[in-house]
């Protein structure tokens, strides 16, 4: 024989193809009838975790304003230096961002701006339909930020480990 | 002849005088109108079928592998594949640089146009007689249909091969070759098992095959030929390239096979070409074995006066049986894995080729014996003798031949010596890959 292929001995009463090939149908056809696994996304779409990280959201006081005092902590923690910051101060002396965009192309979703924020302003949100038709597009500023709806995340909590 | 005085001659036969009774020959006209109209009847219902059977293989798969399928174009995405025919022929066609280009061209023509021609001869439903005559529900029907679709049917391998070398690409090249191979070796295992259901039929026109079988069901040739309709049935999945036969394809292996090099609506072409071949091969399963266009339980079917009624409803039987075989189709395809080389040559020569010669010779035997014996084909003694033949013949080849010897990797390859000097090889490779020994040693 030119071409020796490996065999592997098996005991000849063991070994069928026909009656293998119709368990195999057997068991497809019983497939055939099972339940879809099939989410069917713009339909129907899977429950996010209360911790997932997506696109950001400002939070906002009663009276509308962002709840933002412009400290700079966020922008500092950002690992991915994609939040741009310039601080203002009003006539009382309340301390206010004129300009606040994070550029969600650069921001890799830590969420350590939700983590570090005293004023509990920004938030990283359960959200991840964010498609865009330029890079421009998806530097999102306060007036956006304040506009966007998605629930919130919930930090993990190392005292509830479990988030119970 | 113009087409006017065809259509005029299209007129009511009257039967000769004493003559009323029996089926009355169609006028010209009518017979050229029928088959004007027979033509776009089918080949309307083949194209909008390969299309459906392609949306059905896709949900059926998706099906056995617990997901939901095309279902968003038209109802139930009914209309996927007409949405994949539009993007196909928007697609850019590219030519390999080095490829042959009239062959390259006529290839996925080559590969479609066997397939339906086959459906010219196959009966679709029953004769109707109608006041023009008679007319035949089958677009041609040849006294020798059988030997057309056996000769028209060999040429289907032209399309693969000629894809595979005018490609000039090495895997569609291999993917051609295999093809070949494989459809020569299946082709005279389906020829040969074919050749009972002659036998009993004693005639090779389709209708007759047909006829022969109708009834109640009990003289089908599945249960006068069982074994023949296996042997059938494994060499018509090879015939159609599919699964698990499907090596010219072989994605892993062969990227796409023979039609690697094919874009846009030539590779569509190959696409409709591997259902319209399935199709047909479901087709001549049903005709050949499972009665064709008969109905089975009942006489109705079989009775004059044969109306347009009747030529419906077993149009529809006909389908029906169609369509069940090419569900079984997609099911192995998605049960079985492919074939290696060797095995699905160990198969198609060393176990269906012999097994279809002895069966030619057993159901031979069989008519002869039981005629002589005065039990002739039409009778329900015929076809319980040769059920229990089948049975114990079957349960021979199910319980006793598929012992691992049917398609068995290889089983005869090695003399039991080479294969005890393998394992011995085996055995003494560790004392080669065992380490060196560290010299002058750790203190």
């Amino acid at each position: 024989m030119a071409i020796g292929v490996k065999v592997l001995e098996r005991p000849i009463e063991q070994t069928s193809y026909v009656r293998a090939t119709l368990k195999g149908m057997a068991l497809t056809l019983k497939h055939l009838f099972e339940e879809k696994v099939t989410i069917q996304y713009p339909d129907q779409k899977w429950p996010l975790s209360p911790r997932w990280r997506g696109t950001h959201r400002m939070l906002t006081t009663e009276d509308g304003k962002a709840k933002c005092v412009a400290c700079g902590l966020c922008p500092t923690v950002c690992p991915a230096n994609c939040i741009k910051l310039v601080p203002g101060e009003d006539e009382n002396g309340n301390r206010y961002p004129l300009v606040f965009e994070i550029d969600e192309f650069r921001c890799i979703f830590c969420g350590y701006c939700q983590e570090v924020c005293p004023e509990e302003a920004i938030h990283v949100g359960r959200h991840y339909e964010n498609s865009e038709y330029s890079r421009e597009g998806f530097v999102y500023d306060l007036e956006r930020l304040m506009a966007q709806t998605h629930p919130v995340c919930e930090m993990w909590d190392p005292a509830d480990p479990k988030g119970e | 002849m113009s087409l006017f005085a065809l259509l005029q001659q299209a007129s009511p036969v009257v039967p000769a005088p004493g003559m009323e009774h029996l089926p009355q020959p169609a006028s010209e006209g009518a017979w050229f109108l029928a088959t004007i109209v027979k033509m776009l009847i089918t080949f309307t219902i083949y194209m909008v079928g390969v299309m459906m059977v392609i949306w059905l293989e896709r949900r059926v798969c998706a099906f056995i592998q617990d997901r939901r399928g095309p279902n968003r174009v038209g109802p139930h995405g009914l209309l996927q594949s007409v949405a994949d025919g539009v993007k196909n022929i928007m697609k850019e066609e590219t030519y390999p640089g080095q490829a042959y280009l009239p062959l390259f061209v006529l290839a996925p023509v080559m590969s479609f146009l066997p397939a339906l021609l086959t459906w010219a001869v196959i009966p679709y439903g029953a004769p109707w007689d109608s006041k023009w005559g008679t007319i035949d529900m089958a677009l041609a029907p040849l006294p020798v249909g059988f030997l057309f679709i056996l000769a028209i049917s060999s040429l289907g391998v032209y399309g693969i091969v000629l894809a595979g070398w005018s490609s000039n690409n090495k895997y569609s090249l291999l993917g051609g070759l295999r093809s070949s191979a494989q459809m020569i070796s299946y082709e005279i295992s389906m020829g040969m098992s074919t050749i009972p259901v002659l036998i009993l039929a004693g005639n090779v026109s389709l209708s007759q095959i047909v006829q022969q079988q109708a009834g109640f069901g009990i003289h089908w040739n599945v249960i006068n030929t069982t074994v023949a309709f296996f042997v059938f049935l494994i060499a018509a999945f090879a015939e159609t390239n599919r699964l698990p036969f499907d090596l010219p394809e072989a994605e892993s292996e062969l990227i796409a096979g023979y039609h690697s090099e094919y874009s846009s609506m030539k590779f569509s072409m190959f696409f409709i070409a591997e259902y319209a071949n399935m199709m047909t091969a479901s087709a001549l399963m049903a005709t050949l074995f499972f009665g064709g266009w008969d109905i089975p339980f009942i006489q109705w079917d079989n009775v004059a006066p044969h109306t347009f009624l009747k030529t419906l409803v077993t149009f529809l039987f006909f389908w029906l049986k169609v369509m069940v075989f090419v569900f079984i189709y997609i099911w192995i395809r998605w049960t079985l894995p492919r074939f290696r080389y060797d095995q699905l040559m160990s198969l198609g020569w060393k176990f269906m080729l012999p097994t279809a010669i002895t069966y030619i010779v057993v159901v031979a035997g069989a008519d002869l014996g039981l005629q002589s014996a005065g039990i002739y084909p039409d009778s329900w003694k015929f076809a319980g003798a040769m059920l229990v033949l089948n049975i114990v013949l079957l349960a021979l080849i199910f319980g006793v031949i598929d012992r691992g010897r049917l398609i068995s990797p290889a089983y005869s390859r090695l003399d039991k010596r080479d294969l005890n000097k393998l394992r011995q090889a085996r055995y003494e490779r560790p004392a080669r890959l065992a380490p060196a020994p560290i010299e002058g040693g750790a203190d």
